[in-house]
């Protein structure tokens, strides 16, 4: 089913229950926002994307706002664009604005915010919330004075992992996303919430300092850790694997777990192998793959001829593939003839 | 209560017990007792609580009544009891110097009480006292005699709005719950009264519970919700006492829980304690609250009528607004629509409270105009002083001049001049109150009170409290006013809920009507009404000063010289600006400005 709208003049069709934000994504409308993730249930903290439908008294959030028949809005005009200034505004004044060493600079939605309503002034400055605090956890650095309180990091916690480890605390200018009793972050450290949030208010440890965004290059890649394959983009400066994120149009819709968020530091590691090994008198010595398996396809040889097939066993692994994994137990009964084949998630 | 019979009632409302309810219930108690006074003037006497009865500036009140004939005493404290039982009680002569006065009379007479008719009169922890004087009867009626759609009918045909505040039509609310679709229903009464000053509904629930349980049970009958809350803040703990006792003699005596006086009708209610958060009085963030979440709003549509409680079709109305429900089904909609305007009807009940004479909970018809509160039932200004302007509707509410006095008050007059009626608050000022300092008041309370969830709220009351504090504290620039108003504008409009959509108004409505207070304090760096500290400075007028040295010894910084019986001089720079000589000095050489 769908319903035929008005947006800025043109009228377009969109499915029955989108809301305005997304019948306006789909037609290529620019709506600004900090708090609409389409991945997440809609919240309507940030209010930037204050639309004007005809016939209502007041703007509305397109984000919660769902299309009807014959609905004609406006989402931009000279008084919906001094609102959304005036909340920039009011963001940046309660804001440290250190763009100059932010870890973030250049992936910041609130920056391009500032940068696209060019706000070089504040008419608001006053009282900024001020924490001195530092979390010990290795993973996830938490700047709360940046934060602006979107709420996404709760949400993903919440809706997407379903750990709830943070939530919102206190009230009014106070008000403060936090563990339970404000102690250290304890908990699954996915990264869920680094990945959400707009801010510099929650960035990965692991890449700290490493590369500034012009740095970066991106490289699409599969996860290597388990045979979901969950599609990952490695961040790379200088030849060096500094942070590892997901497009929400992968197939993992960008959700990651601990390991392949930050569980990428093996790839520059020294002890890392990159040649196969043979032990030679006590003593590993490189090889080529071609020594390397022939050596390997003698051995097996040598001891089924010896021992027989069942003298044999085979373990692989949850990080291989379904087909990979296949293939493996295929090798071990039809070529090795045994049936000792196990994986460390079980066949 | 029976011919014959002695009664005593003892207001035993928060104000009441307050100022000693307790002891004179006791000490009542006792004197009956070791007087032997049901013996020897061969008449029942009894002792009853009853909840307040609005007059709280005169409590403890009480009244005895004998044979049928009621005297009124005020500011009875325990050790005056021995005398009324005495004199009044035994010898028949009532206690004349102590009853009240003529202003106790005029106070009530100007209102007109629905919803706190009971309230005073039937003692809130005993169930038959309200049944005595009719209660659960409109129950009986509906159950008996009527369809839910006929029950949601007569209350869309008495006019019965909410009076939460958003005054929005109760009987379209429940039609709204009847029509959706789900199960089960839920109605939950909101009793979050959190408006500063503000204790219409705390009162009503102290004082008369089972009003409020009928009108939920019959409004439960009329949406077929099967379960129902009260949602009520903890810092009422006598009115969750008397409700939980009126909860379970309701359910004792078949009018809650399964099957409701034997007609197959189940419905009960829990009550859920709120933790104090202003915000949790907004129906969405009410219900986030029940579950289990941290009460923030979330964007109506769906409106809780259609996705309430746990996703569920709930209805949420003011305690006061059901309250109303059975004495409408008791005397009909055309009854309760005679008070009223065309498009107000019925009573509200107002906390009225700030300069007023006579300060209490008062019950009026709307469209009365706000004279008659003030001077009527007010009694007029403390002190005789000029009357600067009302404040209504808390502070979601704005100010009302006093030439706007003859002002009807209901909700689309007040709205037209900028204010609400809100759910009752009516705050008094007079010419010794800064409207600046009043903005800002307001503005402490909501920025502390937001939630935090929309941008606009969090922030933007932040900075419209810190433009206000610079104003009063004499840092005001230029161009501060224009820009409250224009941060004002935006916070009401870009805010998510009716906090931040409201908050504005206490200074949108002070700075339409005393803007010139608002230049005052930032170009002459003066404050007209002398309230604002850093604005003032006190110096002695030589003419007027006769060295009687009070003031200096008064003066907690030691900043009053001079020889006695000379003159004396205020150094500026050590003066804390407390006002101690000026309130002390018997001469009126002390000049404020």
């Amino acid at each position: 089913m769908t319903v035929s709208i008005t947006i800025d003049g043109r009228t377009v069709k969109v499915r029955e229950g989108a809301t305005i934000l997304q019948a306006s994504r789909e037609n290529d409308i620019y709506i600004p926002t900090l708090c609409d993730d389409p991945r997440l249930e809609p919240y309507g903290g940030c209010r930037l994307c204050l639309v004007q439908i005809k016939g209502m008294a007041r703007p509305v959030t397109a984000c919660t706002t769902p299309v009807s028949e014959g609905m004609i809005v406006e989402t931009t005009n000279e008084e919906i664009e001094n609102l959304r200034r005036t909340i920039v505004e009011l963001l940046l004044s309660d804001h440290p604005n250190d763009c100059m060493i932010c870890e973030k600079a250049g992936d910041c939605t609130l920056q391009e915010l500032a940068y696209f309503y060019n706000l070089r002034e504040n008419r608001f400055y006053g009282e900024r919330r001020q924490y001195a605090e530092s979390d010990g956890n290795p993973f996830i650095e938490r700047n709360m004075e940046k934060c602006i309180l979107c709420g996404k990091c709760v949400r993903v916690c919440n809706e997407v992992q379903g750990v709830s480890a943070i939530e919102i605390a206190y009230r009014g200018f106070s008000a403060k996303v936090c563990p339970p009793f404000e102690k250290d972050l304890d908990c699954e450290f996915c990264g869920q919430c680094v990945s959400v949030c707009p801010t510099g208010a929650l960035m990965g440890k692991l890449s700290m300092g490493k590369g500034r965004q012009k740095d970066i290059e991106k490289v699409e890649s599969v996860c290597p850790y388990c045979g979901c394959g969950c599609n990952i983009t490695l961040h790379v400066a200088r030849n060096e694997v500094i942070r590892v994120s997901s497009r929400p149009d992968s197939l993992n819709e960008g959700w990651l777990c601990v390991k392949g968020r930050f569980g990428f530091k093996f790839n520059s590691s020294p002890d890392r192998l990159k040649h196969p090994l043979i032990k030679r008198n006590g003593r590993f010595e490189e090889a080529s793959w071609d020594e390397a398996l022939d050596y390997v396809a003698q051995r097996l040889g040598e001891i089924k001829e010896k021992h027989g097939a069942d003298a044999i066993a085979g373990l692989s692994s949850a990080r291989c593939t379904n087909e990979e994994n296949y293939l493996f137990q295929k090798f071990m009964r039809a070529a090795v003839g045994t049936n000792n084949v196990d994986h460390c998630a079980r066949y | 209560m029976q011919e014959g019979n002695i009664v005593v009632k003892v207001c035993m409302g928060t104000g009441g017990i307050a100022a000693g309810g307790t002891a004179v219930v006791s000490a009542f108690r006792e004197e009956l007792e070791t007087a032997g006074v049901s013996a020897s003037v061969e008449k029942n006497c009894t002792v009853h609580n009853v909840g307040c009865r609005g007059f709280c500036a005169r409590d403890v009140l009480v009244d005895v009544i004998v044979d049928g004939e009621k005297t009124t005493y005020e500011y009875i404290k325990s050790d005056m009891v021995s005398r009324i039982v005495e004199e009044h009680i035994l010898q028949g002569r009532p206690v004349e110097e102590w009853v009240v006065k003529d202003d106790y009379h005029t106070f009530h007479e100007k209102q007109v009480k629905v919803v706190l008719s009971d309230c005073g009169e039937v003692d809130p922890e005993d169930i038959e006292s309200y049944v005595n004087r009719g209660g659960y009867a409109a129950l009986s009626k509906v159950l008996t005699t009527m369809t839910p759609e006929e029950t949601i009918g007569l209350i869309k045909a008495s006019g019965l709005r909410g009076r939460g505040g958003a005054g929005f039509p109760a009987g379209l609310k429940w039609e709204f719950a009847r029509k959706a679709v789900g199960e089960p229903k839920y109605l939950i009464c909101n009793a979050d009264e959190g408006d500063p000053g503000a204790f219409m509904d705390r009162s009503i629930i102290e004082g008369n519970p089972h009003s409020v349980i009928e009108g939920m049970v019959i409004g439960a009958y009329a949406i077929g919700a099967s379960k129902g809350y009260v949602y009520i803040r903890a810092e009422y703990p006598l009115a969750v006492e008397r409700l939980k006792i009126a909860l379970d003699q309701a359910r004792r005596k078949g009018v809650l829980g399964d099957d409701i006086e034997g007609r197959g009708f189940d419905f009960d209610i829990k009550i859920k304690l709120g933790a104090g958060a202003f915000v949790c009085g907004e129906e969405t963030a009410l219900i986030a609250s029940i579950e289990g979440n941290r009460g923030m709003p979330r964007a109506k549509p769906p409106f809780p009528a259609q996705k309430g409680l746990w996703g569920k079709p709930t209805v949420i109305n003011n305690v006061e607004t059901l309250a109303n429900v059975a004495y409408i089904v008791r005397n009909g909609a055309d009854w309760f629509a005679q008070f009223g305007t065309e498009k107000s009807k019925g009573t509200k009940v107002f906390a009225l409270t700030g300069k007023v004479k006579n300060s209490g909970l008062i019950e009026v018809p709307l469209g009365i105009s706000l004279r008659e509160i003030i001077y009527d039932i007010g009694g007029g200004i403390e002190g005789g002083r000029e009357l600067k302007a009302v404040q209504t509707g808390g502070p979601s509410g704005g100010c009302i001049t006093a030439g706007m006095i003859d002002i009807a008050v209901d909700y689309e007059s007040l709205a037209k001049a900028g204010s609400i009626v809100g759910s009752g608050g009516m705050v008094v000022m007079d010419e010794t109150d800064c409207m600046v300092n009043i903005a800002k008041y307001f503005l402490e309370f909501t920025q502390a009170e937001s939630c935090g969830k929309c941008v606009p709220c969090r922030i933007g009351t932040k900075r419209l409290l810190e433009i206000l504090e610079r104003i009063t504290d004499g840092r005001g620039r230029p161009g501060d006013v224009e820009l409250l108003e224009k941060l004002s504008n935006d916070v009401r409009s870009a805010s998510l809920c009716g906090l931040g959509q409201t908050a504005p108004n206490p200074v949108l409505s002070t700075l339409r009507y005393f803007r010139d207070e608002y230049e005052a304090h930032i170009h002459e760096k003066r404050c007209p009404a002398g309230v604002c500290k850093n604005l003032l400075t006190y110096s002695i007028l030589e003419e007027f000063c006769k060295g009687c040295t009070m003031c200096a010894r008064v003066c907690p910084a030691g900043a009053i010289v001079g020889e006695k019986k000379k003159p004396h001089k205020i150094i500026e720079e050590i003066c804390v600006k407390c006002g101690a000589c000026f309130e002390t000095c018997k001469f009126k050489a002390i000049k404020k400005g």
